[in-house]
């Protein structure tokens, strides 16, 4: 997917080592249990000499389909909304990824975050179809293999749910991992073509300026889609999902990607595009994903995802020990590239850049990763983002003032972790 | 395809050009209008795509305690999935109830979303008179029709919902925007 010399980081080995020499290895490995301890069950005693490293033996058989290994706990948690955890999987709507436990920039497949309103239908590609209609000159049904023989791209970019951040609205349970606060956004590689190819064979009429987008799921959830220069230019029908096609809970056989906009616009199980010159006023564009503001008016059509970002490690309801600690996390935005990431280790008093690991894509997450000797005092950690448009993540208190906090969905303020003297990290408001 | 054509399109992308109208039906096939018909349910707020037919109040009544009453309340105050009565006066408070009644624009929108999605278990079920009939009943909990009043699809777009006036469209890609026709 990756050529390789993209995928390495942009730190020199130099800087990756412990930036002070008092740093003992015990600390270190304590520092690092932290995060990967979430995923893998690693004992930093579990061999305390090489002669306690088991010998080698041959393997379990070669299969059709590798599994994670049986050391490796990960997993997507289902929840039904704000404060509603722990649910009965028939009550889940939406499936929260586990960035606590990942590395890197991509989601792996199965644990890209998912929000379904009609729970995930599994349909027949030999029985789907696309119609394309409406302001066009030849209403046009596609099937699965029509879409696959056409030319196609490739692209990396983030979904986001615009609930994600929706835990922290009114207050900040400290119970709350960075999977229950920022679990409903992931990055995968798509594959599928272009919307305007579809245009063109179809003949949009010059006067539609309004796109209908529905699903083939019970709900047939359907958003009106503004055909602006850059929805045009960037959004597409995709089949494929990091190289092989697209699983059943994104969308199989085929979905709308909109790299930057609501998750919402990424309609899934598509089945129909209609094309006019008026919005269609859905139930989810108005009811919906619609933000109240404090004086009861509701924002709509705000549909780009903002600039955002979020630290992974060390994050909520982990605990760290004194010395070195990496800080690590992810950014992004809906707006273009994300242009640096600074995190502060002093409650937003100060603050310092961190690295970026490249390849730094538009709309798609990037990793950020800074050193930090902790000395063992309460403090707290936070990161902010700025793009190449020159937006800013805000501060919680600015946000809060312009927003209210009975938004609901599109939260992007700066997530801040509270660290104890005992090195407990919690959520907290600011 | 033939090889041909394949070189052809990666010439065409590659130069940003558009499809040749003699290639548009390599691909697909052209739909007919009988097709389009059983897939075109979308309602716009004017009452485009509304279709034929009525229900009353009372009608709906009947068809809610049968279909939506287990989730939404037997008189649609809420249970296991939304409410869909009052609120109205809740929107800028700390506390803000977003119903059928305080909060939804349009009613066309309303029975484009029954007709679509509901009853969550069986979606496409209710017939077109039910669909009108539930509408006209949710609509009546709320105090927004009479309760003998009646839906089809020439009043239904003229409903006026009392927070019709409540959403701030984003300039960058609301109705309003440049080349986006209201």
């Amino acid at each position: 997917m990756r050529q390789p010399s993209e995928v390495i980081t942009s730190i020199a080995p130099s800087e990756l080592k412990p930036t002070s020499a008092i740093v003992s290895r015990r600390s270190f490995v304590g520092g690092l249990s932290a995060g990967i301890a979430g995923a893998i069950a690693a004992d930093p005693a579990g061999a305390e000499t090489l002669a306690d490293v088991p010998p080698r033996e041959p393997g379990a058989d070669l299969g059709g389909h590798s599994e994670r290994s049986k050391f490796v706990k990960i997993d997507r948690i289902p929840e039904a909304g704000p404060g509603k955890r722990n649910v009965d999987p028939s009550d889940a709507i939406n499936s929260k990824t586990p960035h606590q436990k990942l590395v890197g920039g991509i989601t792996p497949t199965d644990l890209h975050y998912e929000r379904s309103h009609s729970g995930v239908p599994d349909l027949d590609p030999e029985k789907h179809r696309l119609l394309i209609h409406g302001m066009v000159q030849k209403p046009v049904v596609f099937s699965v293999d029509d879409l696959t023989r056409m030319p196609s791209i490739s692209r990396v970019v983030f979904i986001e749910c615009t609930g994600n951040g929706w835990e922290n609205w009114k207050e900040a349970d400290p119970n709350l991992t960075v999977q229950n606060t920022h679990g409903l956004i992931s990055t995968n590689e798509w594959t599928g073509v272009p919307l305007k190819f579809l245009i063109d064979l179809v003949g949009k009429a010059d006067g539609s300026s309004w796109m209908l987008a529905e699903g083939g799921d019970g709900a047939g959830v359907d958003r009106s889609i503004p055909l602006t220069d850059e929805i045009m230019n960037e959004a597409f029908v995709a089949y494929g999902q990091n190289g092989e096609p697209l699983r059943p809970a994104h969308g199989f056989p085929m979905r709308l990607l909109m790299p930057g906009f609501e998750g919402n616009l990424n309609i899934k199980w598509l089945r129909r595009l209609k094309f006019g010159d008026q919005p269609w006023m859905t139930r989810w564009e108005t009811a919906r994903y619609t933000q109240l503001l404090a004086d009861g008016k509701a924002r709509q059509f705000q549909l780009r995802m903002e600039t955002n970002s979020v630290i992974t490690q060390p994050s909520g309801m982990m605990q760290i020990r004194p010395g070195y600690n990496r800080i690590t996390g992810l950014a992004w935005s809906g707006h273009g590239k994300i242009a640096k990431v600074e995190v502060s280790t002093d409650g937003a008093n100060s603050w310092k850049e961190a690295q970026l690991n490249h390849p730094v894509l538009p709309k798609a997450q990037v990793r950020f990763q800074m050193d930090w000797i902790w000395d063992g005092k309460p403090t707290k950690i936070v990161s902010r983002s700025t793009d190449e448009k020159a937006n800013v993540q805000p501060d919680r208190q600015s946000f809060i003032a312009a927003t209210g906090t009975n938004a609901l969905f599109h939260y992007n303020a700066q997530q801040t972790w509270s660290i104890d003297g005992d090195g407990r990290v919690r959520n907290v408001l600011a | 395809m033939c090889w041909h054509s394949r070189t052809l399109f990666a010439g065409m992308i590659a130069f940003g050009m558009l499809m040749s109208p003699a290639l548009a039906f390599d691909f697909g096939r052209p739909a007919t209008p009988e097709e389009i018909k059983l897939w075109d349910i979308d309602v716009q707020p004017d009452g485009k795509g509304l279709p034929d037919g009525s229900g009353t109040v009372a009608q709906g009544k009947q068809v809610f305690a049968e279909n939506c009453a287990v989730c939404h309340g037997d008189n649609g105050q809420g249970g296991r999935n939304d409410r869909l009565v009052g609120g109205q006066g809740t929107l800028a408070s700390d506390m803000p109830i977003k119903t059928v009644g305080s909060f939804w624009p349009y009613a066309t929108t309303l029975f484009d979303y029954i007709r679509r999605a509901m009853p969550y278990q069986a979606p496409g079920s209710l017939s077109v008179d039910e669909t009108y009939a539930v509408a006209a009943y949710i609509l009546s909990l709320n105090g927004i029709l009479p309760a003998d009043g009646k839906l089809d699809k020439a009043s239904l777009p003229n409903v006026k919902m009392p927070n019709r006036d409540g959403f701030i469209p984003e300039a960058e890609f609301g109705p309003s925007r440049p080349g986006g026709k209201k």
